[in-house]
């Protein structure tokens, strides 16, 4: 239980299945939870790297910190442009937002 | 005999936490719909936040429970809630894509599970042991002054961003 791989491996799983997600879902929202499921995977990552090799034990978690204050930057954002999307759309399926001009 | 009751207990619930984080990933990635997705991502992140337990940060776990499920999925159930009826459309998901995204996903993993099982990971040679909110804080406010600084700044744009993005919208929209 208490070994680096398990943890490694765990983040990996997380990793894999949010890219599998990213890659097949054509929901906006759909992909925003696949990213922040890889996004989490990175972050067992770090800790896990921290927890077990790291010389110092402060410094993973504060780039988890990091990276929770970006996913919420990004969930922020992301959700702005699809709803903005949707208006102007009336569909959140990747597919149909083609254009970019507005 | 006590202590290998409470290690075999504590080794249960590891397991019983991985396999949480797991059962919530799948239930985020697979289901056609999203709310079902969403529950998905608040089961996974919990489950998240208790290997950051098992890890030995409760702080980090605290934050995981206050900015992801509290803040983040909240915000993806509004935007679910003010976005399209979800009986509406279902397209039928093709099969070469679905392979495809799989195939990608599988190799990605395959290779990422292969280095990190053949690796022989090396501790560092003089480790802290130092794991203290305290020393979070002060690494935060000297060395790591700079990055909290821009993150703030991302987060106000961010913000200011998501404002403008939506108003101008409905403006233009309506």
């Amino acid at each position: 239980m208490n070994s680096l791989t398990v943890y490694l491996v765990v983040g990996a799983v997380l990793f894999s299945l949010g890219l599998f997600g990213v890659l097949m879902r054509r929901n906006l929202i759909g992909m925003l939870i696949s990213i922040e499921l890889m996004l989490n995977g990175a972050n067992l990552n770090f800790m896990a790297f921290n927890r077990f090799l790291a010389p110092e034990p402060a410094v993973g978690q504060i780039v988890t910190l990091f990276v929770m204050g970006i996913a919420a930057a990004e969930a922020a954002i992301g959700l702005s442009i699809i709803l903005a999307l949707f208006r102007y759309l009336h569909s959140i399926n990747v597919e149909r937002a083609r254009r970019l001009e507005g | 005999m006590t202590s290998f009751l409470t290690d075999g207990l504590i080794h249960a619930a590891f397991w019983v936490v991985v396999g949480l984080t797991f059962g919530g990933a799948v239930l985020a990635v697979f289901p056609r719909n999203i709310v079902y997705n969403v529950l998905g991502l608040i089961v996974c992140l919990s489950g998240v936040a208790g290997l950051f337990l098992y890890l030995g940060s409760f702080f980090l776990a605290l934050m995981q429970l206050l900015i992801y499920v509290g803040a983040i999925c909240v915000a993806i159930v509004f935007a679910i809630m003010l976005s399209p009826p979800l009986h509406l459309e279902a397209p039928k998901r093709r099969i070469p894509k679905l392979v495809l995204s799989a195939g990608a996903a599988g190799l990605f993993f395959a290779a990422i599970a292969a280095v990190s099982w053949k690796t022989a990971w090396k501790p560092a040679a003089q480790r802290g042991t130092d794991w203290s909110i305290t020393t979070i804080g002060h690494f935060l406010l000297t060395k790591y002054s700079l990055v909290f600084e821009v993150i703030s700044l991302v987060l106000l744009v961010a913000i200011i961003g998501a404002i403008l993005t939506t108003g101008f919208s409905r403006r233009l929209s309506s």
